[in-house]
């Protein structure tokens, strides 16, 4: 047994370092949207509220990890000068299965995304995975490769869902922070916060202000880690 | 009731597609370093929207939408196949894109020089597959219209590029704080100048009798003999 085991090549562990590692680095110090600069095309405008940050952001979970895996199994199939078609068609088919699986049991979330969840197709973050883990990569550490870019991603488009909805609605995932801003007999201006006089900042749920607290998370981001600064 | 030509100066201004949308930002925040190359994408996206929008319109028109079949045989009346949207739109941008490709290579190499290396990336870009989504989601009613929302959206696209490029060059002179350089100011620009786009919103489309005027006018007189 002890001699078969030499001959082989020292099988690496599913979770080691290396494959931790993976996971955590997108999380912080390469976050694809803040640092690599993907997928903010259809990020932005569906951080108006949490859930659909929630549900955009599991989305995409569940296409990258299947892509990445998916690709990176037929990585040694896929004719170089075709690839994008082909990486193409993979995301296609897996965005298909997302859109008739939210339309089934999220109806109301599905109408909201609208056009958005057709979009993941041409997330950056998708193709840029692909192009730049997958096609060179083992399936398993692709699938970590995927999983940790996504909940970047996905982290990040929540974290923006969380300003915008609390300051420019006053609640969080649909629930009431600051009271009601409905006028009531006893409290013309509302309750909670409101009743002192509190007003929802509407400037928040304005496409325009995603924009900017993304460039504040950055800046944020790079004032902490100063190897981050670009030059110019 | 919208015209065509609301819907074109709808589609750059009011709903334009980087600052109400934020499509195609990849692209346009990686590409917009200086104008030349910015006008070069911004140029070839206005082309592949023209191109990729109608044929699209027509596939999803005779082919997928509910009951879009019945011209071949009238038992296809009600098939619905618009859930295979998404894998034909893609197909037809990658596939349109390459042969604009090799068309614009062999018949005009001088454009080929200024647009080739931008072409394989427009494959990609969101803008391009979200006019084909934002085509089929509004159901617009003929192909004309479909054109000029396609025509128009590219133009907007283009005015967004070559003005936040001339931006960045300028504000390379600049004291930006360090870790705000590069990426973060683009971002909190862009927010600015969609800001400023949001002020088109107030433009009003499609004939409506104006009863203000009137109104305006009496006020308007009004204050005049005051003053006097």
């Amino acid at each position: 047994m002890s001699e078969t085991a030499k001959t082989k090549a020292p099988m690496e562990p599913l979770f080691s370092k290396k494959n931790r590692k993976l996971v955590t680095d997108p999380l912080t110090d390469n976050n694809p949207v803040t640092i690599q600069v993907l997928g903010i095309c259809s990020a932005l405008a569906i951080t108006v509220q949490v859930e659909q940050g929630v549900v955009m952001g599991a989305a995409v979970l569940f296409v990258l990890v299947l892509g990445n895996l998916i690709i990176s199994l037929m990585r040694n199939l896929i004719p170089s000068r075709i690839r994008i078609i082909v990486q193409l068609v993979v995301v296609a088919a897996l965005v298909i299965i997302v859109n008739q699986v939210l339309m089934a049991f999220l109806p109301d979330v599905s109408e909201k995304l609208s056009v958005f969840v057709g979009l993941i197709i041409t997330n950056c973050i998708i193709m840029g995975r692909f192009e730049a883990f997958a096609m060179a990569n083992k399936p398993w550490p692709s699938v970590m490769d995927g999983l940790g870019n996504a909940l970047g991603y996905a982290g990040l488009l929540i974290l923006v869902a969380v300003f915008r909805e609390l300051f420019g609605s006053g609640s969080l995932y649909g629930f009431p922070i600051f009271g009601s801003p409905i006028p009531t007999p006893d409290s013309p201006l509302g309750t909670g916060l409101y009743a002192m006089g509190y007003m929802n900042n509407n400037m928040m749920i304005l496409p325009p202000m995603a924009l900017v607290i993304v460039g504040v998370i950055i800046w944020v981001q790079r004032s902490r880690n100063k190897d981050l600064v670009e030059s110019h | 009731m919208e015209s065509t030509l609301d819907i074109f100066v709808k589609a750059i201004f009011s709903e334009n597609m980087i600052f109400a949308y934020f499509l195609g930002m990849c692209s346009y925040l990686a590409v917009s370093k200086t104008v030349k190359t910015a006008v070069g994408l911004g140029a070839a996206v206005i082309f592949v929207l023209v191109v990729t929008v109608p044929v699209n319109y027509l596939l999803e028109n005779y082919m997928l939408k509910e009951g879009a079949l019945a011209w071949l045989d009238p038992s296809l009346a009600d098939l619905d196949l618009s859930f295979l949207a998404f894998i034909m739109f893609i197909a037809v941008v990658a596939s349109i894109v390459q042969l604009v490709e090799m068309l614009v290579e062999k018949f005009a190499p001088a454009l080929y020089g200024a647009l080739g290396i931008f072409l394989p990336l427009i494959a990609v870009n969101c803008s391009i597959l979200g006019g084909a989504l934002f085509m089929q989601d509004r159901q617009y009613s003929t192909i004309l219209d479909a054109t000029a929302f396609s025509l128009g959206s590219g133009i907007g696209w283009f005015i967004a590029i070559v003005a936040i490029a001339a931006i960045r060059e300028k504000i390379r002179y600049s004291h930006v704080p360090a870790p705000l350089r590069g990426l973060g100011i683009t971002f909190i620009i862009t927010g600015l100048m969609g800001i400023a786009f949001m002020s088109f919103s107030g433009i009003k489309y499609g004939k409506e009798v104006k009863e203000d005027k009137v109104a305006v006018v009496v006020t308007g007189m009004n204050t005049n003999t005051v003053n006097k």
